[in-house]
């Protein structure tokens, strides 16, 4: 277990260091701050509601992450498959899953750092107004969950390709899927055809139910065993991916 | 001491394509094994076998007494492994590569610098170190995954294509430092270069179509052509059929044969009988009839004419079989 946490460590650093090899990280923190204020100022009405709170910069983060945490995952195995590092990497004393959670941790700590870095908008809130900073922490906690159980979905597709590419284009599909089966317009669509259950099932696959209610400030088991059982599940898919596929 | 790798029935089917076909060899500590065939051949294939990249589908790789599937860690340890192209990440620089790659091996603190610069010292990647991989040239590149592969002094090393792409100096570089390592190690070395054979290992090992064709040192193979230990003669035109009958007629001579005519002179191969022809015996043999001698050697054969006689001569029958399947 000990020697799982420190190789699954080791790989983490290596892989965030990584990421700061070249200017597209801090050209993605950039945009990614960019983006989600611009969201909550501008098409979230932020000053207009007359509200102290966070709300409308929350509320964009499903839409975002639909393009911004592929664009994170999409590197991780199809990088690795095509420049051949792959076969150095499993044929050194790591298994495939510390391999595997390594770099998941890394690509999840830099969209952390991503968002640590939107800290303006809760300095912002807390200066015009008297905000519930609970429910901002709650909100912010639930953000992350949802990057990891994209990251994983991304990660799973990264580890089916070699182009990274076709990575990115498919990881943000499956996102969207997840997003959407939450959606009124999918989910009105379907019941008027499906029994209830399966309405219900799907509306509880939906990362967006799970994520409104953490934004309203209910952080319940639910959710949170929602987002672990996605990381949990496409991290599993991952590694069989990874077995399957390496020496292609 | 018993064998270091040891990989019995190895095989491995990709699709229809029977990419290693029940591969068993045994590397012993102080051995250097040269692992020849064809492109496509399945050497790599092999190669990814043993060092638990691939898992065959039948058969296993044994490393210092670890099996590959069953106790990875282990058997992983003992190994270093350098893959073809020698693959590192390029964006990171040799030092801190190795640093990583010192990490994931186990080691802590100072001792980390201590195997990196010992590495680095082996493989001259010292001028290099601080300079990030992919500005790298080929041959240093090349050095990198090497020195990756012997950072913690494994006992068993195993390096598919090594030499491959680098520059007659750098070649030299990497055979010098596989001989150096030999002696306490088992080695295995993919190559499709026949002089790195004799250059550096005590066994070659042929494969073709998935199947060990030949085992043995350079100098086993070499028996395996027809004239090796032939005497090659260059006498003037006019004296041929006198040297000819001559040497058909000496107890010491299996046949005679006419290689060449040219500018007034002929190139003739007398076969031995059994081991190698005594070149002084066939030298005193056309003095005696006064028969001027313009070169004179014993052959060996090449290398590359065994390879291309083990390697080609059932080809030929299969491919008329399966045209068109493609090489694994």
């Amino acid at each position: 277990m000990r020697e799982t946490f420190e190789n699954a460590w080791i790989i983490a650093k290596r892989e965030f260091r990584a990421y700061f090899a070249t200017p597209l990280a801090i050209v993605f923190l950039t945009i990614f701050v960019a983006l989600t204020g611009a969201f909550a100022f501008y098409i979230g009405n932020f000053f207009d509601r007359g509200q102290a709170d966070l709300y409308p910069f929350f509320a964009y983060h499903p839409w975002l992450y639909l393009l911004l945490v592929p664009a994170v995952a999409m590197r991780l195995w199809a990088e690795e498959r095509k420049t051949g590092t792959i076969e150095l990497l499993m044929t050194l004393p790591v298994s495939p899953v510390e391999a595997i959670l390594g770099k998941f941790f890394a690509a999840w700590a830099f969209i952390g750092l991503a968002l640590l870095l939107t800290f303006p908008m809760w300095i912002t809130v807390n200066a015009l107004g008297d905000p519930d900073n609970g429910v901002i922490l709650t909100s912010y906690i639930g953000s992350f969950l949802m990057a990891g159980a994209f990251l994983a979905i991304g990660s799973f597709v990264s580890a089916m390709t070699k182009n990274q590419v076709i990575a990115f284009i498919l990881a943000a599909t499956i996102a969207f899927i997840f997003t959407m089966s939450g959606f009124e317009m999918v989910q009105n669509a379907v019941k008027t055809w499906m029994p209830d259950f399966i309405t219900q099932a799907i509306s509880s696959m939906s990362v967006l139910a799970h994520f409104e209610r953490i934004t309203r400030g209910v952080l319940e088991a639910p959710t949170l065993v929602y987002f672990a059982s996605m990381i949990v599940f496409f991290l599993f898919a991952t590694v069989l991916a990874v077995e399957q596929k390496k020496a292609e | 001491m018993d064998a270091l790798i040891e990989a019995h029935q190895l095989r491995k089917v990709f699709g229809d394509i029977t990419a290693v076909d029940s591969i068993t060899l045994r590397v012993k500590r102080g051995e250097v094994l040269g692992f020849l065939g064809p492109n496509g051949a399945g050497k790599s294939t092999t190669m990814k076998m043993i060092t638990g990249f691939l898992e065959p589908d039948s058969g296993r790789a044994v490393i210092c007494g670890h099996d590959v599937q069953d106790e990875p860690k282990l058997a992983k340890g003992k190994l270093g492994y350098v893959p073809e192209g020698a693959p590192s990440y390029s964006e990171m620089t040799p030092r801190s590569f190795l640093s990583f790659i010192a990490e994931i091996r186990g080691f802590r603190g100072p001792e980390i610098d201590k195997r990196i610069s010992t590495a680095a010292e082996r493989t001259g990647l010292e001028p290099v170190l601080d300079q990030t991989i992919e500005t790298l040239s080929k041959g240093y590149k090349r050095r990198v995954g090497v020195a990756q592969a012997i950072l913690h002094d494994p006992p068993v090393l195993v390096m598919d294509e090594p030499t491959d792409g680098l520059d007659p100096n750098q070649k030299h570089h990497v055979r010098e430092l596989i001989k150096t390592m030999a002696a306490d190690k088992a080695i295995i070395i993919s190559t499709h270069i026949l002089e790195e054979v004799e250059a550096v290992c005590s066994r070659a090992v042929v494969i073709n179509r998935g199947a060990i064709v030949a085992d043995g040192t350079a100098e086993d193979l070499l028996h395996r052509i027809r004239h090796h230990g032939a005497v090659s003669v260059r006498v003037p035109s006019d004296r041929s059929d006198a040297a000819i009958r001559l040497l058909k007629d000496a107890q010491l001579v299996a046949g005679v044969e006419t290689l060449a005519k040219a500018n007034g002179h002929s190139h003739i191969r007398a076969l031995p009988r059994e081991g190698i022809l005594d070149a002084a015996k066939v030298a005193a043999l056309l003095r005696s009839e006064a028969i001027p001698i313009d070169e004179l050697y014993v052959e060996r054969g090449r290398l590359d004419e065994v390879f291309r006689q083990i390697t080609t001569s059932d080809d030929q029958k299969r491919d008329k079989n399966r045209e068109g399947a493609a090489d694994a």
